[in-house]
């Protein structure tokens, strides 16, 4: 077999900041009641971090678990670590009510970096990003398609499904173009 | 005639020459120049025609109220009709063209409407419409037509960037002028997050032209110093060119940036739409000046006197060498004592009221000025430019006095505070009898979601128009909105205006006040649209008693400036008419934009390849390069077909039909929807979403499946894999993945709350890929890697494996009749597959067919479409889909539906197929008519075609349609007219035309 296709093979665009699809990264969603008792410890087992709390994405090197809704979260890890951390998730929880699913495939994610990394996603999420708190997972859209993203050191990770890859890169690049820096302080 | 004087200007840069052209003539000024003040430093006056008689018009504001300086600007795709040449900033380059005219500015055609205006009375748009009938089609309607429209409409594709913005606030400052700015830094100074937006590139707003002084130093130091604290404050974002647009619920604000309009084509966007967020707006508008109504008050050389001064003051231009002012307030006389300083004369200033004695009357008599009071303009004597006017009495009717020579006339009608903003939502005015004006009612402001005050208006805005109450006011304005938005403001240092003056006015709209018909038919209320005192006053004979009638009946107001000068002269001409106070009259709306927005900003960044979204499969870049030819499918676009060259499509999908039927094909059907569907409850779900049983679906099997809404409608189909005991995967249609996720949800969540069912839609993670034909076992033979042989692989089964080392689950299901096989691998997989697939095909025929291909096929085997079969209004049971409706089940969604009279009745239209007798294709949408006509004498009908096609493998046309008892009438001819004449007739057949036993498929 050949080695997994992100939708834009890697694609990047340098404006007034930077913007690059990421590749294939794994992402497993989990849905459960979050009162689950056997939740916190299949999320330790499956992927060595904590529940996050509603909002935020707790994150540890290429690992990462942010909370999507008062049941799911989303599971990020390196694309070649699905299988095992889906079936360590399957043993820790069976006999449980929950789904998880590998959505690796389903999504695109995006880097935006730079110092100006905010004015890209400030013309395209209706998003307060000065009140973006370090470790909040936002879920909002850009422009017309659903999106969510996380800060990080060097700007900011945005996800968004497959289909749309396309229009979303053309959406930063358009947003990235040098001279339309939103020059706000 | 106005010229450019030899020293001053405060905004002009004199090292900076800039070209343009205007009609084509080369012109200069200067940098910092308005393209109107460029105008007047060349002695243009004549800067447009009216819309309706086509009268000269000149400048009259200097701000975004002009109503007539309406300019094309600019070429080619860069072209914009009707840009206000009071707002556009002169650049080098800039070239300009005046509207509405033919065959020139100078000589005009249409200036004969103005000879002709007794016959085009207020209302003339609606009159035509009455009597006689014929005129307005014939007539009217085309003459019209001809004449409507002030700038050309651009044919190119626009050359320009825009975008949009998302911004934060906790105080919206709108407004530069010293109001704003004291507001911003009592706001900022607590720290709030504040934003100060303003229209013109220039901070401090008229105070500088005005002459005010704020502790003892000239506003403009102030406003520098001001400008410099509120740069330095990190809290703080300043925006110049930045008007704010609208105020809409919860805080929410459109501004519009004019990032690029003075420096077009130097890459960056041309305009930016902000879409603010504030928790409190203040308004710091500032306010409008007012003409006066007297005959001949549109000749080009009557203006605003505020617009006399700014040009003065601010760009050094001359209106001309002798300019009258005509007033009914003290602050016109600042026009008389600037043009003065200027070295200009004023041979007098005719003041309406009986006295003028306040410290600015005093201040121009003292320079020796002519006062008359009492004393009114007769009429305005010029044709394209004012050469003089006549003097009269205010109190009579018009007799002459005297005639004075003049090249400009300075009016001042008194001022208006802006309240558009504060109005847009629902802020409420008071009329201020001692300032005669509408200002903003505090007590009634427009609120936001917690009941509070969501606008403060601050300084003229809120009818503060004497100097010294200014900034008060806007301290007041400043404290109030950062307090409520939850910021304990300090008391700040207080800088005052030390100025005494204060604004006296008295309320005259006519002059003289006695002015006959003949007068009052040459005074000018909307300049733009030609509205006169006398078309007002007739609106009001003919029974126009609201505002918001009149201004429909006489278009006042209604033209590109929103009646910004108008509005209040009419209505208090109104309400003079009618014998009513002016507060009981009242004004009409205000709405969003305060000034226009251009379309190419609403749109933002969404046009070319980003107008919307395009969803693409993992193959799609695939079929671009082979040279598909699309069509959208949602927001998908799906090949239709793949011609080869030389090959119409029509041709390329008969090809596509008979490869399938004979060899193999192969079909990305990523699109379709994929929906896991898990947990204790999911079987017991299913069986309430779907009007069959999947609960007892064994593991590994494969059921058709439908489901209906509440009402019974059908609105989605699929097959529903089960994968194991808790879960099962269904496939919805391409258009219905995302609907039917959320149905699922919506029904999850708020009815079968208590059900333990979670959902996920996976349609994105999987490519899938149909091979379909009589050699599609043999393709995944030469993959490798899955027994694929009926025994272990039947019909309507899965199988998880491994297909030439890809990681598949393949379902033996069919929307051909053929052999076929749908292989779901992961998308990022899914174009090394699909170019797999085609290598193991090579030699068995293989080649990839499209959506058309698809439906022919699935319509030779009477398969539904849903979209087709369906429209909102068929239930399954019209479709003979009986098989699929499980009898036993007490319940499930749709059932208590259909079992309404209506859906029950045995008439009801019903599929069958349709086999034309002459073998042709009868046309899409056709209807089956019966006998007689309906009462409207339309024929009747007793069906219609939902699908209809050549079938390429039967070589005739075939159809299905939806017949009254079609069913039960097998054999029987129904007749199909076709548009244009013509008729087709078809028999009524079962509508599985090909392989009704279903062998080719069970193999």
């Amino acid at each position: 077999m050949s080695d997994p296709h992100s939708a834009l093979g890697g694609a990047s665009f340098d404006g007034f900041a930077t913007v690059r699809d990421v590749g294939p990264v794994g992402m497993i969603t989990l849905r459960a009641d979050a009162g689950l008792a056997a939740l916190p410890e299949a999320i330790a087992t499956a992927i060595g971090l904590a529940l996050p709390k509603p909002r935020r994405i707790v994150r540890r090197g290429e690992r990462a678990i942010g909370w999507m809704s008062p049941d799911e979260w989303l599971l990020v890890m390196p694309y070649s670590q699905v299988s095992g951390t889906l079936e360590k998730l399957n043993n820790a929880l069976t006999g449980q009510y929950f789904l998880a699913v590998d959505v690796s495939d389903a999504r695109t994610v995006f880097h935006i970096s730079g110092p100006l990394a905010t004015d890209v996603l400030a013309k395209l999420s209706p998003v307060d990003l000065t009140a973006l708190a370090p470790d909040e997972l936002r879920r909002t859209r850009i422009a017309q398609v659903a999106c969510a993203f996380w800060k990080d050191d060097a700007g900011y990770t945005l996800v968004s499904f497959r289909s749309v890859a396309g229009y979303v890169m053309a959406l930063l690049t358009h947003s990235a173009q040098p001279g339309s820096e939103l020059a706000l302080s | 005639m106005s010229s450019r004087l030899p020293k001053g200007g405060r905004l002009i840069d004199r090292s900076a020459a800039q070209e343009f052209t205007f009609n084509g003539k080369r012109l200069r000024g200067y940098a910092g120049d308005t393209l109107a003040s460029a105008l007047l430093a060349n002695d243009q006056m004549l800067v447009g025609r009216s819309f309706k008689y086509h009268r000269p018009r000149g400048i009259v504001a200097s701000g975004p109220e002009e109503p007539n300086a309406l300019m094309n600007l600019g070429q080619g795709a860069r072209l914009e009709p009707n840009q206000r040449a009071t707002t556009t900033e002169l650049f080098d380059g800039l070239t300009a063209a005046s509207q509405n005219h033919w065959p020139s500015l100078e000589y005009d055609v249409g200036v004969l409407n103005n000879y002709a205006a007794r016959f085009l009375p207020a209302g003339f748009y609606y009159k035509t419409f009455i009597h006689p009938r014929a005129f307005w089609k014939h007539v009217f309607e085309p003459i019209i037509r001809h004449s409507a429209g002030l700038g050309r409409a651009p044919k190119d594709r626009d050359a320009d960037r825009y975008e949009h913005a998302y911004a934060f606030c906790d105080v919206l400052v709108i407004g530069g002028g010293i109001a704003g700015l004291q507001a911003a830094l009592v706001a900022a100074q607590v720290g709030a997050r504040v934003w100060l937006l303003e229209q013109s590139p220039h901070w401090g707003g008229r105070a500088p032209v005005d002459g005010l002084e704020i502790d003892g130093k000239p506003a403009q130091d102030w406003t520098s110093a001001t400008i410099d604290t509120l740069t330095r404050m990190p809290n703080v974002t300043l925006r110049l060119r930045c008007t704010g647009a609208g105020v809409y619920d919860h805080g929410y604000v459109l501004a519009d940036e004019r990032v690029a309009d003075h420096t077009p084509g130097d890459g960056r966007p041309k305009q930016r739409l902000w879409r603010i967020r504030a928790a409190k707006i203040v308004t710091a508008t500032g306010a409008i000046e007012r003409p006066l109504s007297f005959a001949g008050n549109d000749i080009p050389g009557v203006m605003l006197a505020s617009t006399v001064r700014d040009y003065v003051v601010n760009h050094a231009v001359s209106p001309g060498d002798r300019t009258v002012i005509v007033t009914n307030n003290d602050d016109a006389y600042r026009t008389a004592i600037a043009l003065k300083t200027a070295g200009l004369d004023v041979p007098v200033i005719i003041d309406a009221r009986a006295s003028a004695t306040g410290a600015l009357p005093e201040a121009a008599r003292a320079l020796g000025i002519r006062v008359e009071t009492g004393r009114a303009i007769a009429k305005v004597k010029g044709g394209k430019r004012v050469t003089g006017i006549s003097l009269c009495l205010q109190a009579g009717e018009g007799s002459v006095l005297e005639d004075i020579a003049c090249d400009a006339v300075a009016m001042s009608g008194g001022w208006s505070p802006v309240v558009h903003l504060w109005s847009h939502c629902g802020g409420k005015l008071i009329w201020d009898t001692d300032q005669v004006c509408f200002r903003p009612d505090a007590a009634k402001p427009p609120i936001t979601h917690d009941g509070s005050a969501m606008v403060i208006a601050a300084g003229a805005a809120n009818g503060a128009l004497d100097d010294a109450a200014i900034l008060p006011d806007a301290r007041a304005a400043g404290t109030a909105a950062a307090l409520a938005a939850g910021f304990a403001p300090e008391q700040p240092e207080e800088p005052s205006v030390s100025s005494a003056y204060n604004y006296q006015i008295e309320s005259i709209w006519v002059m003289p006040q006695g002015a006959g018909h003949d007068l009052r038919s040459k005074m000018w209320l909307d300049y733009q649209n030609d509205v006169k005192v006398s078309d007002v006053q007739l609106a009001a004979r003919e029974g126009y008693e609201s505002v918001e009638h009149t201004k429909r009946y006489t278009t006042l107001g209604m033209a590109t400036d929103q009646g910004k000068l108008s509005n209040i002269n009419g209505l208090a001409v109104l309400s003079q008419a009618l014998n009513a106070d002016i507060p009981q009259v009242g004004t009409t709306t205000f709405r969003p934009p305060y000034t226009p927005v251009t379309l190419g900003a609403l749109a933002g960044e969404a046009r070319g390849e980003i107008f919307q979204p395009l969803r693409r499969t993992p193959i799609h870049e695939w079929h671009e390069k082979t040279g598909a030819y699309f069509e959208p499918v949602g927001q998908w676009r799906r090949p239709y077909c793949f011609p080869n060259a030389g090959e119409t499509y029509e041709q390329a999908v008969h090809r596509e039909i008979s490869n399938v039927r004979e060899n193999i094909g192969l079909l990305d059907a990523s699109t379709l929807g994929k929906i896991i569907v898990k947990g204790p409850d999911a079987g017991k779900f299913l069986d309430m979403l779907y009007t069959g049983v999947m609960s007892t679906l064994p593991i590994g099997k494969c059921r058709y499946g439908l489901m209906c809404s509440e009402n019974g409608f059908l609105m989605d189909d699929g097959v529903v894999a089960r994968i194991d005991d808790q879960t099962f995967l269904c496939h919805t249609t391409t258009g219905g993945a995302d609907r039917i996720h959320a149905h699922m949800e919506d029904w999850l969540q708020c009815e079968w709350w208590d059900w333990q069912v979670y959902t996920a839609n996976v349609t994105e993670q999987y490519a899938q890929i149909a091979v379909v034909g009589p050699k599609a076992r043999e393709l995944l033979e030469n993959l490798g890697g899955m027994d694929v042989t009926k025994e272990a692989l039947p019909f309507m089964q899965w199988a998880d494996g491994s297909l030439a080392g890809f990681p598949v689950r393949v379902y033996r299901i069919s929307f051909s009749g053929e052999l076929s096989y749908e292989i779901a691998v992961p998308a990022s997989h899914g174009l090394t597959f699909w170019q797999a697939c085609l290598d193991a095909g090579e030699g068995l025929g293989v080649m990839p067919y499209g959506t058309e291909a698809l439906h022919v096929l699935r319509a030779e085997k009477g398969f539904i479409m849903i979209g087709d079969e369906t429209d909102g209004t068929v239930i399954p049971q019209d479709l003979g889909l009986n098989w699929a409706i499980s009898k036993k089940k007490s319940d499930y969604l749709g059932k208590r539906g259909q079992e309404r009279a209506n859906l029950t009745d045995p008439d009801r239209w019903t599929l069958v197929g349709l086999e034309t007798l002459d073998g042709s294709v009868i046309p899409e949408g056709a209807y089956a008519v019966d006998e007689g006509n309906n009462p409207n004498g339309q024929r009747n009908v007793q069906g219609r075609v939902t699908s209809t096609y050549h079938s390429p493998t039967l070589g005739r046309g075939i159809a299905m349609g939806l017949i009254r008892r079609g069913p039960q009438r097998m054999g029987e001819t129904v007749e199909f007219p076709k548009v244009g004449g013509g008729s087709v007739l078809a028999r009524i057949v079962d509508p599985v035309f090909f392989d009704k036993n279903g062998d080719q498929q069970n193999v």
